[in-house]
């Protein structure tokens, strides 16, 4: 992919850059919000990355801008600013996604990888399969191997969740996010006992599991294992 | 003493009591002055009505004579009455022919005084010892004027008296409301000083400070009561502060020095790299806690301070906290605790959905992680007159009375947590959120355990948003 950095502060630009780089992306940056909105309007970017308080022109109005001038590419603010309100903002200024600074930069990668697949996965879909777990969206029906899975109705929310997003990388806040849908801070690894009693559903019993953690960042569900 | 003199003059004008008694007194005076005129008019005045009014009646009697009898019988009445009169007479008469020239009567020449419009004369007499109030008449066939008067000394003495003794009863009633007002002034400017001194003592640095009251419940003593009760509160939310600095200088410190031996750690160059990977693995972790530590203390801050009022919504309580126990029932049932809920919905209320979700998260989080493995949880929730009262109870070991109120501050853990994982602020972030929401949070003995009693308003300030 390849993505604009529009941020301010050099080591946190060289960061996200050399970050997106080793996850196999091209990563471009600009310094203030006026070079970024050049950029981002007359070049071509799977996504952007803005910072809200920049020189020259404020992450929003970039964002406002673009949307103004007809660009629907996903855009990702990250921001200093984490209160509800200033998420809100963030959200109708037009942005696709909002996350707070410091971040962990598995998150940064998860969310990204999100909004730019959302494209596909956000289609009408009735059916998702991974390997040989079924679901169906129209009767709510979940089979493994054919054999029919029992779920609770939160349990199916969160594997509905994970196999829309099969293949990507979702951290315990984005499943708190959109499963819970609230916004706070769990403390404890609560999200971690609601994947493992859902393992034990999709995964106990069957050869290959299907249902992995990835260390430091969230949780994966792929047909093989991440590593 | 000019200077005394000037500042004397100055102080007084400055206060505004002072400028209040003046105001009161230009008030009172005008209404004492008023109320004089009328005494004097009702008096004085009335005694000369009755006066001219006598006179009147004479003159119409004498008329009527006139009338009746002609000249002689006019002359006649007139010397009858003159004879009546004692030696200093008290009514004068005076009949002359046209040409003023003496006919009858007790006067031997008719006074060298011009009379007003309607036939009114004052004269004196005997060198000015009598005043003669009269009024002239003309005969109107002959042409013969009369003249009818009163001997008024008495009245004039009688109306000086009134209007003396009114004058002084103004001067009085003036000089006793100016000391009255100055004195008023001088008393409640005592009890304002009062109250500025010692705001200039707590400004100079003395916090504890306090007005002195009185004791009497009048309204100087209620200004000085909420004064000091609003300073008593701004030194607890100063206590408050230092006792936070001193415990995030402590509970913040701990883990910062951790994070930098980890660092330290990672850096020596002969561990291997499995080594190195697991050392960083727990620097990040020191680094998480300490940002989510932060965020937490921002966060009870930024309630404290009211500044996120603009998440208030109308929400169901009663699905919120459902939505909790159901989140945290997985981590219940791996303690093989048992969570049973008496949740009656619906339970409206006005308020922060996330925040107040984040509230029970914690209230939930912290029974679980402090009652004991197979313990039972208590969950009710219901509206009981206009509150909405939510219970959380387990059979844990609950928490010493003693300590209760404590455990509300932040960064408190009681001794017996410490092996626990949590950063102390849990339940103060509950108290800021109950807080905000008006509400009310209450610890209490489960004997055994610890039941946690939150009251909030139901369906609070729906228009408020």
């Amino acid at each position: 992919m390849r993505i604009l950095v529009i941020e301010d502060d050099h080591d946190t630009a060289n960061y996200i850059a050399r970050g997106l780089q080793e996850a196999g992306h091209q990563a471009e940056h600009a310094a203030d919000g006026s070079d970024g909105f050049h950029r981002a309007s007359t070049e071509t970017f799977d996504a952007l990355i803005v910072d809200r308080m920049l020189p020259a022109l404020d992450g929003l109005t970039v964002i406002h801008k673009l949307r103004d001038g007809g660009h629907t590419m996903p855009v990702l603010i990250l921001s200093a600013l984490g209160e509800v309100d200033d998420r809100v903002e963030g959200l109708r200024a037009g942005s696709d996604d909002y996350l707070t600074k410091p971040f962990a930069f598995a998150e940064l990668l998860a969310r990204l990888d999100a909004l730019v697949r959302r494209g596909d996965n956000e289609a009408v879909t009735t059916h998702i399969q991974v390997s040989d777990l079924e679901m169906d969206l129209l009767s709510r029906e979940v089979k493994r191997e054919g054999q029919a899975i029992q779920l609770q109705p939160r349990e199916y929310r969160l594997l509905e969740y994970l196999l829309r997003h099969h293949g990507q990388v979702v951290t315990r806040t984005m499943l708190l996010e959109n499963v819970w849908d609230y916004h706070f801070d769990p403390q404890t690894n609560v999200i971690d006992v609601h994947i493992s009693r859902l393992r034990g559903k999709i995964d106990k019993g069957f050869s290959t599991p299907l249902l992995h953690t990835v260390r430091g960042a969230g949780y994966l569900l792929r047909e093989t294992s991440p590593d | 003493m000019v200077l005394a003199i000037y500042y004397v003059k100055r102080r007084l004008t400055n206060s505004a009591t002072f400028r209040l008694a003046l105001i009161y007194m230009a008030l009172f005076a005008t209404s004492v002055m008023l109320l004089m005129y009328f005494i004097h008019w009702s008096t004085a005045g009335y005694m000369g009505r009755q006066l001219d009014a006598t006179i009147q009646t004479e003159i119409a009697a004498l008329a009527d004579r006139y009338q009746k009898d002609g000249l002689g019988g006019l002359k006649q009445l007139i010397e009858k009455r003159v004879e009546r009169q004692p030696p200093v007479p008290e009514s004068f008469y005076l009949l002359t022919d046209p040409t003023f020239h003496f006919v009858s009567g007790n006067l031997d020449h008719w006074p060298q005084v011009e009379a007003t419009p309607d036939g009114w004369i004052e004269f004196k007499l005997n060198q000015g010892k009598q005043t003669v109030r009269a009024r002239r008449f003309i005969l109107t066939d002959r042409f013969f004027h009369l003249l009818v008067g009163r001997n008024i000394h008495d009245l004039i003495r009688t109306q000086d008296i009134i209007a003396t003794t009114l004058v002084w009863g103004l001067a009085i009633t003036l000089i006793l409301g100016t000391l009255g007002g100055a004195l008023m002034s001088r008393v409640a400017g005592k009890r304002i000083e009062a109250i500025n001194s010692t705001c200039r003592k707590i400004i100079s640095g003395k916090f504890s400070e306090r007005i002195p009251t009185k004791n009497s419940g009048d309204d100087f003593d209620q200004l000085a009561d909420n004064l000091n009760s609003m300073l008593d509160q701004i030194e607890n939310l100063m206590e408050g502060v230092r006792r936070v600095s001193d415990n995030i200088a402590h509970d913040l410190r701990t883990p910062l020095a951790r994070l930098r031996n980890r660092l330290e750690e990672a850096k020596i160059p002969d561990i291997n790299p499995t080594e190195r990977e697991e050392i960083i693995e727990q620097a990040l972790k020191e680094t998480d806690h300490l940002l989510s530590t932060f965020n937490a203390l921002l966060r009870i801050a930024r309630i404290e301070a009211d500044e996120r009022r603009s998440g208030f919504a109308l929400l169901d309580l009663a699905e919120l906290i459902n939505d909790v126990i159901e989140l945290y029932s997985p981590l219940a049932e791996e303690k093989e605790q048992t969570i049973v809920t008496n949740i009656e919905p619906p339970l409206p209320l006005h308020g922060d959905r996330d925040l107040l979700f984040q509230a029970f998260a914690n209230l939930l989080d912290n029974t679980i992680k402090y009652a004991p493995v197979g313990g039972q949880l208590q969950a009710d929730a219901k509206k009981i007159d206009s509150e909405i009262v939510v219970t959380i109870a387990d059979d844990g070991p609950g928490i010493p009375v003693e300590s209760q109120e404590e455990v509300l501050q932040r960064f408190v853990r009681l001794d017996s947590s410490r092996s626990t994982p949590g950063s102390g602020l849990g339940l103060s972030l509950v108290a800021a959120v109950t807080k905000m929401h008006s509400g009310e949070l209450q610890l209490k003995d489960n004997n055994p355990g610890l039941t946690i009693v939150l009251t909030l308003p139901y369906r609070s300030e729906e228009t408020d948003s």
